[in-house]
């Protein structure tokens, strides 16, 4: 297979970041494109089978960074997406409020409540989770603060008694409530060593003043963002794709000053030569594209700015119910699934 | 002289300019030259005045003294009757704001008053003195605090409760510490007395009427009369103008019967100049004309000329009427102290002579717009006025009564003249009607006004505050005139130039600046001598002919002439200097009026003025260690005033002052130094961030939107029980901030949110200012808003037979129980219950029988009652939330019960959002956040706005505030956008923000690389991308949209109902209509005006044309006027066609039918 020209090999791989505007931000799809030279430009799964790489950046509990290279933008963008909108995940969707004297209206709050993170939920359409919120705040004692730790697990579902106005039901059997367990969720074994919990202790949920009270009920539910944004397991996820400054000419003393100063993020290095000094690209994935290096006369005809087309580098923040790698995974499942 | 005296001085200074200059060399690289920051003085002015000063000021000012003077000038009641009988009142004050019930004196606070409806208003108290008995025995008796009447409070003044309190004394009150008071609760209902336009009272205005011919007018006003005078030009003779006479009367005659007999000598005192004895000498030879000599003529000439009094008094018979006129109304102002007509002479002398110049140079004219010639009627003005006029009439009353009593022959107990005067109720009524109502019918002032209250706007907290600066004008706003809308640059730092509202009102309703001061009246007496100390010639001394001698000026003093000054500039900077030592009022202005060569002290009340900084010779007198000593808390605003480093300047002396912009700017002949340029705009206008680089109407048509914004109102929003009101669920305080926003409060009570704003074409539901907005930001909170409304209120009445509505408990099982649902068990709706449509709010029931015999309430029957419950009638599918329940006490001691109703909405599709520089938009479509464009970092924006908006309305302001607060996010502090603050550091620099930008990785002009969330490519354009403070508007499509079927008719014409409220229909009005003719689709036509609007069958009669009726006994048509059925046929009509038919008939009008083809 023959090469392309440069000029056109570069339309083809890489965006132009011009002072102006970017340029060949699309990517070339069709087979044919290069036909008359001869070049194919089909998709070609061994040809994807081996370009193709996933490499880990970086992976913490919530959040990772890493390069999927090979890979055309739409395909990348499927996986944002997905992560974004379609990967399920537990919200507090229901709220029975049993007594609320806080200046905070119902709604406000149980609106806050469904943006409360949970951790360890298992996403499952068949289970309710239930949370109890019962904090007071005496009279003549300073104001209190709820945060999201006041939110407690009721692994054997709701403790409300449900109001029934014909008082016909004998008092022997277990007062009706608003769930029914068949068994205690504490007892499922992905809960045993990991209770259910808000992911971080300390979201404010509300105020209290003196006198006032909240109780209530929440009930949490599977669902995803396309519905509300609370049943997003991702803060967010997002890619940009890997920067690439070339130098197109040796940029010598002080011209080569100039440039490392111009840049806010320290991409250039200067190297020594001995009798000189020549500016170098030293982390050019730094990039933030402000475009400090092509500002002003003439530098545009020295640096150029690219972004390698098939190259993402991927951020993905969890919220916390799911580790960012799983979420991933989930997120490649559920592309898989829609193909099929 | 005087002149001379200027120019020595001005030589003075520039020799010594020529001597310092190397000396000036080194001042400007000085320390004092450069900038000294001035800002700290604003918040310690509005903490001294408050921002709405102008009105507690004036209202305060009534209170003290104006209250007094006029229990002063009417202090006795005499009886006709019995003259050894009276009462008189030896002091008068205000107690402190309280309440009588049943003989129980409780202390009242605003919002009590606010959510029980009940009038915030204060006793009037007097100290009298007074005779009683009769006959023998008179004993002269005395009370103290004795209440004549209620006062209504303006809150936050020197009579109010919340007077000194500090912020935590204010929460317990229930009061919030941002509200800036100034209003009245009457009622419960929180009303403005706005502020009131005016043409200056008691000078002369000298311009042209319609014809082209040259008026003099005085408009003028003492304590006794209120008149207006006016002398015309007209065919090269002087005429007076004046209601009392039926014609116009040649000037010479009135100078005559004032005993100026001497034609000499009025033209003496019009001056030397020939040009000046020429345009009078055709007036003086009419009067030779009509042979009017001596004053004896002229006044019975007058006598024959004058108008019949409507009641005829007995002083006027004496005098003559027209001596009377002469003495009374014309010129009011000027007063005649035993028949001595002098000085009235000298006025029509300086009114001629001021109008002669401006015929012979048409520049002498004055400016009816010029604010300097406006004066601004407060409520403490308008208030005076009411009780005086209450007051009075209350005096005639009582001293009816008492001659009334003291005419009887028999009288059981001995007569207490104070008994009458307790039994008044006037003053507390008078005043509380005209304050509720908003019509000052004054008959004894001649005032009828209308609207001048309104209803405090408490939409926004910003609208509130816009209200309180709102200047209301003189003229009717149908006037097709520009002048008066036109921008005036006396306006400069006194009124608001963008903050004016569009269509009719436009540029004649106002609004004060931020600085602005409307002074009180202040008294003329120490003035006028001190005038004369200064060297002030009196007039009486002088003779006509010195009146107007070149080498002086004439010293006027509120209108009125008081002498003559050899050295005007003299006296003019010593009488600053006396004022800038405290020693005179510092709201006394002085102007030395080169042209009309005279010296105008001014001490009236309602004259614009605002404070700047001294300077001597271009250096500011205020100096660093001056702003060190502020800031530490040792010297105050006021220090500042009696230190001389600060003067209030009115619009007239400031003709006579040189201000710089700046010190940098200032020059050696530079006499002052504004203290912030940002001050010349208003409250609202003060909110947008670089207004200075928006185009003019966008900052006017900001100012229009911010007082619609929601968000919050008070600290106090969720205590009180407004008929509507809108807030925000999460507002924020701006990210590009402004010193006035600080300065009025607006970071603390918010109206909008930040949104990340990317300005692309996206999706095409963003045309004509349509905006998107991303969907995952509306569900975590963005532009959520909760609507409250009130339900009116539902009394538990009494009833005079002693029955009583009840409030039942509510059915829990059986049929109606399902509307019962949200009851509590006292049959009052309970608080946080979800309310559906029809469901009941109040389980009521009404006594069928309320009058006649007695009965009482317990021993009713169930049957006596029926039911009169209160249901929720909203919109069907809306569920709504019972935010609050409040049962209070009524006037009339009734329980009542007020629901306040919740709604939270989140932003849908057609709700209004703006920005803060004029440009709203609507929102268009409502988009996944996966489908919206995401940057490098992956910021995803709240909302998208087309770059459309742009170009037309350059509103370069909005560029620079969302630069401006993406360096503000990025580098995590405020930035500031005050208007013009770039110089003085108020205003955050392009050039430094675009710094700050690429320190933290951003492109220094704020455009980012973005990718398209659809397609996942970069987009092929940077894109300019950050934060803007986002309104939302009251505008909602909830409120508005509106559809039917079928639904309610008209009673009258059976036709559909009109409006929303009712369920109205779609009108094909006279347009449509005429498209529809001419396009020819007549079945169209026919179905829209007739089938679905009114269709009837009717009983024409062929024969005669009439309207028969369909006999069901008969099963046929029958024509009433022709007695039978044969010649009947059916159509069909609309139903406000027959009705017509039937009207004209009843006029003795008979329309017939005539039918062409008929079965």
């Amino acid at each position: 297979m023959g090469q392309l020209p440069p000029h056109l090999e570069l339309q083809r791989s890489r965006v132009s970041c011009n002072k102006d505007a970017p340029i060949h931000t699309e990517s070339i799809q069709y087979s044919g494109a290069y036909a008359s030279m001869g070049i194919d430009n089909s998709s070609r799964l061994d040809r994807f089978s081996n370009n193709f790489r996933v490499e880990v950046v970086r992976l913490n509990e919530d959040d990772m960074e890493f390069d999927m290279i090979g890979i055309d933008a739409a395909i990348a963008n499927s996986f944002r997406r997905i992560l974004i909108a379609e990967l399920p995940k537990m919200a507090i969707e229901k709220v029975l409020i049993a007594n609320n004297t806080s200046i905070i209206q119902d709604e406000v709050l149980a609106h806050r409540l469904g943006l409360v993170p949970i951790q360890n939920d298992q996403p499952n359409e068949k289970n309710t989770i239930v949370f109890k919120l019962h904090v007071q705040c005496k009279r003549g004692s300073p104001r209190i603060t709820v945060k999201s730790d006041a939110l407690k697990w009721l692994p054997n579902g709701s403790e409300l008694v449900k109001e029934t106005r014909n008082a016909t039901s004998d008092s022997s059997s277990k007062p009706e409530t608003y769930t029914y367990f068949c068994c205690s969720q504490e007892t499922i074994p992905e809960f045993v060593k990991n209770p259910i919990i808000p992911k971080y202790p300390d979201i404010i949920i509300a105020k209290l003043g003196p006198g006032q009270e909240i109780e209530l009920e929440a009930y949490a539910v599977k669902g995803i963002r396309k519905t509300h944004a609370k049943w997003s397991p991702v803060a967010t996820a997002w890619y940009r794709m890997l920067p690439e400054v070339v130098l197109l000419e040796d940029i010598e003393d002080d011209l080569a000053e100039e440039l490392k100063s111009k840049c806010p993020v320290n991409l250039f290095d200067i190297e020594d030569l001995g009798k000189g000094r020549r500016a170098t690209v030293a982390r050019p994935r730094a990039c933030t594209l402000c475009r400090e290096c092509i500002r002003g006369d003439d530098w545009e005809k020295r640096v150029a700015l690219h972004r390698v087309k098939d190259h993402f580098i991927f951020t993905i923040e969890s919220t916390g119910a799911l580790p960012p790698e799983v979420l991933f995974t989930e997120a490649v499942k559920i592309l898989e699934d829609t193909n099929a | 002289m005087g002149l001379k005296q200027e120019d020595i001085l001005n030589k003075n200074s520039k020799n010594l300019n020529v001597s310092e200059i190397p000396v000036d060399k080194q001042k400007l690289a000085a320390p004092i030259k450069s900038a000294v920051d001035k800002f700290q003085l604003l918040p310690e002015f509005l903490k001294v005045r408050g921002l709405v000063k102008q009105h507690l000021d004036s209202f305060n000012y009534f209170v003290n003294t104006g209250i007094k003077k006029i229990v002063r000038a009417n202090d006795r009641i005499v009886s006709d009757i019995d003259p050894s009988i009276y009462l008189r009142f030896k002091d008068v004050r205000i107690g402190e704001p309280s309440m009588t019930v049943d003989g129980i004196t409780e202390k009242i606070n605003p919002h009590a008053c606010r959510l029980s409806e009940m009038t915030y208003a204060a006793p009037i108290l007097v100290n009298i003195e007074y005779i009683q008995g009769s006959h023998g025995q008179k004993t002269r008796l005395e009370k103290n605090d004795l209440v004549i009447g209620r006062m209504p409070i303006m809150l936050r003044s020197c009579c109010c409760v919340l007077q000194g309190k500090d912020e935590a004394e204010l929460a317990r009150l229930g009061e919030c510490p941002l509200d800036p008071g100034g209003y009245f609760v009457i009622k419960g209902t929180e009303k403005v007395i706005l502020i009131q336009e005016q043409l200056s009272k008691n000078r002369i205005i000298i311009d042209a009427d319609k014809k082209g011919n040259i008026n003099a007018s005085v408009t003028s006003s003492s304590e006794a009369t209120k008149s207006k005078t006016v002398i015309q030009m007209e065919k090269e003779k002087i005429y007076l103008l004046l209601n009392q006479f039926v014609k116009k009367i040649p000037i010479m005659v009135v100078m005559k019967a004032m005993g100026m007999e001497s034609d000499q000598e009025v033209v003496q005192m019009l001056g030397r100049d020939p040009r000046f004895s020429a345009l009078l000498l055709p007036s003086i030879e009419e009067c030779a004309g009509i042979g009017i000599y001596t004053k004896e003529q002229a006044l019975a000439y007058l006598d024959t000329k004058a108008k019949r009094p409507l009641y005829a008094s007995s002083a006027s018979d004496q005098d003559g009427r027209a001596f009377c006129i002469l003495r009374d109304v014309f010129i009011a102002n000027v007063p005649v102290r035993c028949n001595n007509f002098r000085p009235k002479c000298l006025y029509v002398a300086v009114m001629l002579r001021r109008m002669m110049e401006a015929i012979l140079n048409k520049d002498a004219m004055d400016d009816k717009d010029y604010v300097g010639n406006k004066r601004l009627e407060l409520s403490g003005q308008l208030i005076s006025l009411l009780f005086e006029d209450l007051f009075k009439t209350t005096l005639a009353q009582v001293k009816k009564s008492i001659d009334s009593v003291l005419s009887k022959t028999s009288r059981s107990s001995a007569l207490d003249p104070s008994q009458f005067l307790r039994r008044m109720e006037f003053i507390t009524t008078g005043l509380e009607r005209t304050l509720s109502t908003g019509n000052f019918d004054i008959q004894r002032f001649r005032m009828h006004r209308k609207g001048m209250t309104q209803v405090l706007a408490r939409l926004s907290f910003i609208g509130t505050l816009g209200f309180m600066t709102k200047v209301s004008p003189q003229f009717e706003k149908s006037r097709k005139v520009s002048g008066p809308r036109a921008l005036q640059p006396s306006q400069w730092g006194m009124l608001c130039p963008c903050d004016t509202p569009e269509g009719e009102a436009c540029g004649l309703v106002k609004n004060l600046a931020l600085m602005t001061h409307v002074t009180t009246d202040e008294d003329e007496g120490p003035l006028v001598s001190l005038c004369y100390c200064l060297g002030v010639e009196d007039l009486e001394l002088l003779s006509g002919e010195e009146l107007h001698t070149p080498n002086s000026f004439l010293v006027m003093l509120n209108g009125l002439i008081l002498g003559k000054h050899r050295r005007p500039q003299h006296f003019a900077n010593a009488l600053r200097k006396l004022r800038r030592a405290g020693k005179v009022g510092e709201f006394v202005s002085v102007f030395v009026n080169e042209k009309q060569r005279c010296v105008y002290i001014a001490s009236d009340g309602g004259r614009v003025c605002r404070p700047l900084v001294i300077a001597d010779k271009g250096i500011s007198r205020i100096k660093e260690h001056h702003m060190k000593e502020l800031l530490d808390g040792v010297r105050t605003f006021d220090d500042f005033l009696s230190d001389g480093l600060i003067e209030y300047l009115d619009v007239n002396e400031e003709n006579n002052a040189l201000i710089a912009l700046y010190e940098g700017e200032a020059t050696p002949e530079t006499t002052h130094i504004e203290i912030e340029p940002f001050t010349i705009l208003g409250v609202i206008a003060g909110l947008i961030p670089y207004p200075h680089h928006n185009q003019s109407p966008r900052n006017t048509y900001q100012c229009a939107m911010g007082k619609q914004a929601m968000g919050n109102i008070a600290y106090n929003q969720l205590c009180r029980m407004d008929t509507l009101l809108y807030l925000l669920v999460y507002p924020q305080r701006p990210l590009l901030t402004t010193r006035t926003i600080e300065l009025v409060g607006y970071d603390k009570l918010g109206a909008g949110q930040n949104a990340t704003v990317a300005v692309i074409s996206y999706s095409g539901y963003d045309i004509e200012d349509a905006i998107v907005m991303n969907k995952s930001s509306l569900d975590r909170g963005f532009g959520r808003c909760i609507v409250m409304k009130n339900r009116s209120s539902n009394v538990i009445q009494k009833y005079e037979n002693g029955a009583t509505d009840r409030i039942l408990r509510p059915q829990r099982t059986g049929p109606g129980s399902e509307k019962m649902l949200i009851l509590d068990d006292d049959g009052i709706a309970s608080p946080g219950e979800i309310i559906r449509p029809n469901d009941i709010l109040l389980n009521k029931e009404v006594p069928i029988h309320t009058r006649g015999t007695r009965v009482s309430s317990d021993s009713l029957p169930d049957s006596a009652y029926k039911p009169v419950r209160q249901s929720y009638k909203g919109p069907e599918g809306e569920s709504c939330v019972m935010d609050r329940v409040s049962l209070s006490t009524d006037r009339n001691g009734n329980l009542s019960i007020k629901f306040l109703i919740r709604h939270t909405r989140r932003p849908e599709l057609g709700d209004k959002f703006s920005s803060r520089h004029g440009q709203k938009g609507v929102c268009g479509i409502i988009i996944q956040q996966e489908d919206f464009p995401f940057s490098e970092r992956g910021i995803c924006p709240d909302l998208i706005m087309n770059p459309h908006g742009f170009p037309s309305r350059m509103t370069v302001g909005k560029m620079i505030e969302l630069l401006g607060g993406k360096a503000g996010v990025s580098c995590g502090r405020f930035h500031y956008g005050s208007a013009f603050g770039e110089p003085s550091g108020h205003a955050d620099k392009v050039e430094t923000i675009s710094e700050t930008l690429v320190k933290h990785g951003f492109c220094y002009n704020g455009k980012d690389f973005i990718y398209s969330g659809i397609t996942g490519c970069p987009l092929q354009a940077y894109i300019f991308m950050g934060p803007i403070y986002y309104q939302k508007l009251k505008h909602m499509v909830l409120d508005k949209m509106h559809a039917r079927g079928n639904g309610p008719r008209v009673m009258l014409t059976r036709q559909p109902t009109e409006g929303r409220a009712r369920k109205g229909g779609l009108r094909v009005g006279e347009m449509e209509r005429d498209c529809l003719i001419a396009y020819g689709a007549s079945m169209l036509i026919f179905e829209r005006l007739m089938v679905s609007s009114d269709p009837f069958e009717v009983q024409v009669c062929r024969k005669c044309g009439l309207l028969g009726y369909y006999s069901h006994k008969l099963k046929t048509g029958i024509c009433s006027s022709c007695k039978n059925g044969d010649d009947v046929s059916t159509m069909q009509l609309p139903y406000a066609c027959k009705l017509l038919i039937q009207e004209l008939q009843s006029m003795n009008i008979v329309p017939r039918l005539k039918l062409a083809e008929a079965n």
